[in-house]
């Protein structure tokens, strides 16, 4: 549909006040909605995507901006109205779709009033239609027991039940207009594609627009129509998103592109070696974990089985993935690999010592052998140490070297790692997301373990950051002859880096074997799930069959 | 609940215990006793002998164990002994005293609650940014100064230079307006920061702003969303306010002449009557006790996220 477009954005700048000076975070952006199109906003952190997307519904940060530029809502400026004004707009015509629905509901109170609380604020006075409607609004984007669910406070419902939650109080007055901000990060990959999924349905429905902000290239390429790139708060490129998924104009969406995981099939890693022995031997493994099963006690007295009889094997120098979603026992699985917690039965043999049998000084030595690389590098470094600090405190631990001897070999990491020696004086907060996990990869190494255990280690990180720390992290493998064992929900990234996998759903094991035979001829259901779930598939299909030429 | 409640009383049973236990092996530790105070006293012109006597009558001459079973013997069965200062059933003296402590507690606290939150709206609301900056300092203020000189301060300022308030033969209730407001400033500054705290936490939150996407007005969701949950954790200080506010009540009573539990502690201390300290020590352990428990119970009531799970989804 031509004619005036529903949003639009015009020159837009917008800056963001530190003590007393400002900086500009948005320089002169434009882009138009029109409706029932979905337009995705995407870039990397720090790209503008989300104060452009603030500044649309009129909730910049206290401490932001608008400097210039016209925000039109149906031909009509937005940009200069006074907070009292835009709220009989906000929820009404435009609506909101935050991230992290965790956070983003009242601990407080209960699901029904706070879905009913927008229809009180535009002007709905009946109770009985209010509890009605509700329940209606609870019913239609798919939540079971909706009279329940009214009754139940947030900390009672899961991620994606309080997603569904979020995104029933924004399609409540059925808006013209819905700014979806990064509605699926941090959701598992099955609940992230039925959000999406409810999200184009409800679209369809009321015929609304949605500007949806993304960090994700696939999410963008499978669900909007059009697709603008930021980065450093300038537009780079914008176009429909088939033509711009197959021939990208601008470097910045190229190397986005050939950085997201979930868009690039190829394997670029290359397969560690089969062993050409005919038979394996127990040597051959770093880690083998037999039947491994851990219940938890619960407050009523009775047992949660987190881990039912898992069992794999960990080859020398590869890597071996475990998958799963939240809940499905990953977790608790490490942690007994590395000794923090005593399963209820089965066996782990870490270089051919069980670990159970060890006490405490031999399990501190043990400890040399496999070492742990969390998921947030912002949380997993001591803020009050310094990057050198942070590096050599292991060896601290261990043995007394002499002071030289522990600088040789912090320099040495760091080198390795791909890390400024100018970096060592620096605290973490004055790093990189990627700096930090390349600074918690270095702590890790220092004891030369034999193991790494990588817990979503590159999860937290963007897209052209992640695949720099993939690629040194297989670099290291080679040289160092090390071990992986690669925990993710993400199966993108896990086709890029490991020869095995095991898939975990609630406790079990529903799938083991080799990356391509899990990826090619998956045997269980759940696994089929979960790859038709990763983002990007449609997005790219599409733009393949528009021009099979680009098909590298 | 009620398996919680009973183990919880309980607990409270063991502290008190310990609470009588340990205050009663203080005094002890201390040299001198309450009969050789008083009786010592050249005005009285006892013999040795008499003296010994007299406190063999109190139980004085006893061995500590035998003393110490007595006295918690006497305790459970409700009685609280003597005075041996006043010569009057300590009984006696708590129910004559309590009440205007706890006019003066109850009264102080509401004026502390009220000045906090006057404090926080207008930290949080006033319209120039200097004057709320300039308020958020108030309460690092506040809970500087010392009781007796605020005390002190008020007296020579209200009384003595304005003279809105009389100190010399006051009214009933004029005379509370300044002790009130002595123990009320610095009770009122931890809770006014824990508060200011609160409500810039929660105001940052995104459900905050999910409200605001909905339409509501600032203030709309100030009151609605922001405000309560700033609130739950002030809750979890108010065990420890109550024991500020009984140290208060010591020292203004002193410095205003007042009758009441804390000048009582004052006089029992300066006479080493042990009967009085033991039944003050217990009573302000009975009432934190009480509190914690009332605290405990109503945290639930108020935070549903506290309340035990009914076969929630993990």
């Amino acid at each position: 549909m031509s004619g005036t477009p529903l949003l639009s954005i015009r020159d837009l700048s917008v800056s963001y006040r530190e003590k007393d000076d400002w900086s500009r975070v948005v320089h002169g952006v434009s882009l138009d909605v029109h409706r029932g199109e979905v337009v995705a906003l995407v870039g990397e952190s720090g790209s503008g995507k989300t104060t452009t997307a603030q500044s649309v519904i009129g909730l910049l940060p206290g401490n932001g901006r608008i400097d210039q530029g016209e925000i039109r809502l149906d031909g009509t400026d937005i940009s200069r109205w006074p907070s009292r004004r835009l709220d009989a707009i906000r929820g009404a015509r435009i609506s909101l779709i935050p991230q992290d629905p965790g956070s983003a509901l009242n601990p407080i109170r209960t699901i029904g009033a706070q879905v009913g609380e927008i229809l009180k604020i535009h002007g709905w006075r009946d109770k009985k239609a209010i509890a009605s409607r509700v329940v209606e609004l609870l019913a239609r984007v798919g939540l079971t027991e909706p009279e329940l669910r009214a009754r139940q406070y947030p900390h009672e419902l899961s991620g994606g039940m309080k997603q569904r939650v979020l995104i029933a109080i924004a399609v409540a007055l059925q808006p013209e207009l819905i700014v979806a901000d990064e509605p699926t990060s941090g959701l598992d990959v099955t609940v992230q594609r039925r959000i999406l999924d409810l999200i184009d349905e409800l679209r369809l429905e009321f015929g609304t627009s949605v500007l949806l902000v993304t960090h994700d290239l696939g999410v963008a390429a499978d669900r909007a129509g059009r697709l603008v790139v930021m980065q450093g708060g300038r537009i780079q490129e914008e176009g429909p998103t088939a033509a711009l998924i197959a021939a990208p104009r601008s470097a910045y969406a190229r190397r986005l592109l050939a950085d997201a995981p979930s868009l690039d099939m190829t394997v670029r890693r290359q397969p560690r070696p089969e062993p050409i022995r005919e038979r394996d031997e127990a040597d051959d493994f770093a880690v083998i974990v037999e039947d491994l099963t851990h219940d938890f006690p619960l407050a009523d007295g009775g047992t949660f089985r987190a881990v039912d009889g898992i069992s794999f094997r960990l080859r020398r120098g590869t890597t071996h993935a475990l998958v799963g979603e939240s809940g499905s026992g990953k977790t608790t699985t490490i942690r007994s690999i590395v000794g923090f917690e005593k399963p209820t039965a089965g066996r782990i043999l870490v270089d051919g010592t069980d670990i159970a049998a060890l006490h405490r000084a031999d399990l501190r030595r043990f400890r040399r052998k496999i070492q742990l690389v969390y998921q947030n590098p912002f949380a997993s470094l001591d803020p009050r140490q310094n990057v050198f600090e942070i590096i050599e405190e292991p060896l601290l631990n261990f043995d007394k070297r002499e002071k030289d001897e522990r600088r040789r070999s912090v320099e040495s990491l760091l080198d390795r790692v791909g890390l400024s020696r100018t970096l060592l004086g620096r605290a973490p907060h004055a790093l990189s997301g990627g700096q930090r996990q390349r600074v918690a990869i270095a702590r890790a190494l220092v004891l030369e373990p034999q193991v790494l255990v990588l817990d979503e280690a590159v999860s937290a990180l963007d897209v052209t950051v992640q695949a720099q720390v993939l690629k040194l992290l297989d670099e290291l493998q080679r040289d160092l002859g090390l071990t992986y064992l690669f925990v993710s929900h993400d199966l993108a990234v896990v086709r890029q880096i490991a020869d095995s996998v095991s898939v975990l759903h609630r406790g079990r094991q529903v799938e083991s074997g080799p990356v391509e035979q899990i990826f090619h001829a998956p045997t269980s259901s759940y696994t089929r799930d979960l790859l038709a779930a990763i983002p990007g598939r449609t997005g790219v299909e599409r733009a393949r069959t528009l021009s099979p030429g680009s098909d590298r | 609940m009620s398996r919680y409640l009973i183990s919880r009383i309980g607990q409270a049973l063991v502290v008190l215990w310990a609470a009588f236990t340990l205050s009663f092996v203080l005094l002890q530790a201390l040299p001198g006793d309450a009969v050789l105070i008083k009786f010592l006293n050249p005005d009285f012109g006892l013999s040795q002998e008499q003296i010994a006597d007299i406190r063999a009558s109190y139980g004085a001459d006893r061995s500590v164990t035998a003393q110490y079973l007595h006295a918690l013997g006497n305790v459970l069965s409700g009685d609280f002994g003597y005075s041996i200062q006043a010569g009057v059933p300590v009984r006696q003296l708590l129910a004559e005293n309590l009440p205007a402590t706890l006019r003066l507690a109850c009264l102080a606290f509401l004026a502390a609650v009220v000045l906090a939150f006057a404090v926080t709206l207008l930290s949080t609301f006033a319209t120039f940014a200097w004057l709320r900056s300039a308020i958020q300092v108030l309460p690092s203020l506040f809970i500087s100064l010392p009781v007796f000189w605020l005390g002190i301060m008020l007296i020579q300022i209200f009384s003595f230079r304005l003279r809105l308030v009389s100190v010399i033969n006051p009214g009933p209730w004029e005379a509370l307006i300044l002790p009130v407001a002595t123990i009320a400033v610095p009770i009122s500054a931890p809770l006014a920061q824990i508060l200011m705290r609160n409500l810039d936490a929660v105001a940052h939150q995104p459900f905050v702003t999910v409200a605001r996407a909905k339409g509501a007005s600032r203030a709309f969701a100030f009151w609605r969303h922001v405000l309560r949950n700033a609130l739950l954790p002030t809750l979890a200080i108010a065990g420890v306010l109550f024991g500020e506010l009984l140290a208060g009540a010591v020292v203004t009573e002193t410095v205003f002449g007042l009758n009441g539990i804390g000048a009582l502690t004052h006089k029992a201390v300066g006479n080493q009557d042990a009967a009085v300290l033991q039944a003050v020590v217990l009573f302000c352990a009975v009432a934190f006790v009480v509190i914690t428990l009332f605290v405990d119970l109503a945290s639930p009531l108020l935070d549903p996220r506290l309340r035990s799970k009914t076969g929630a989804p993990a």
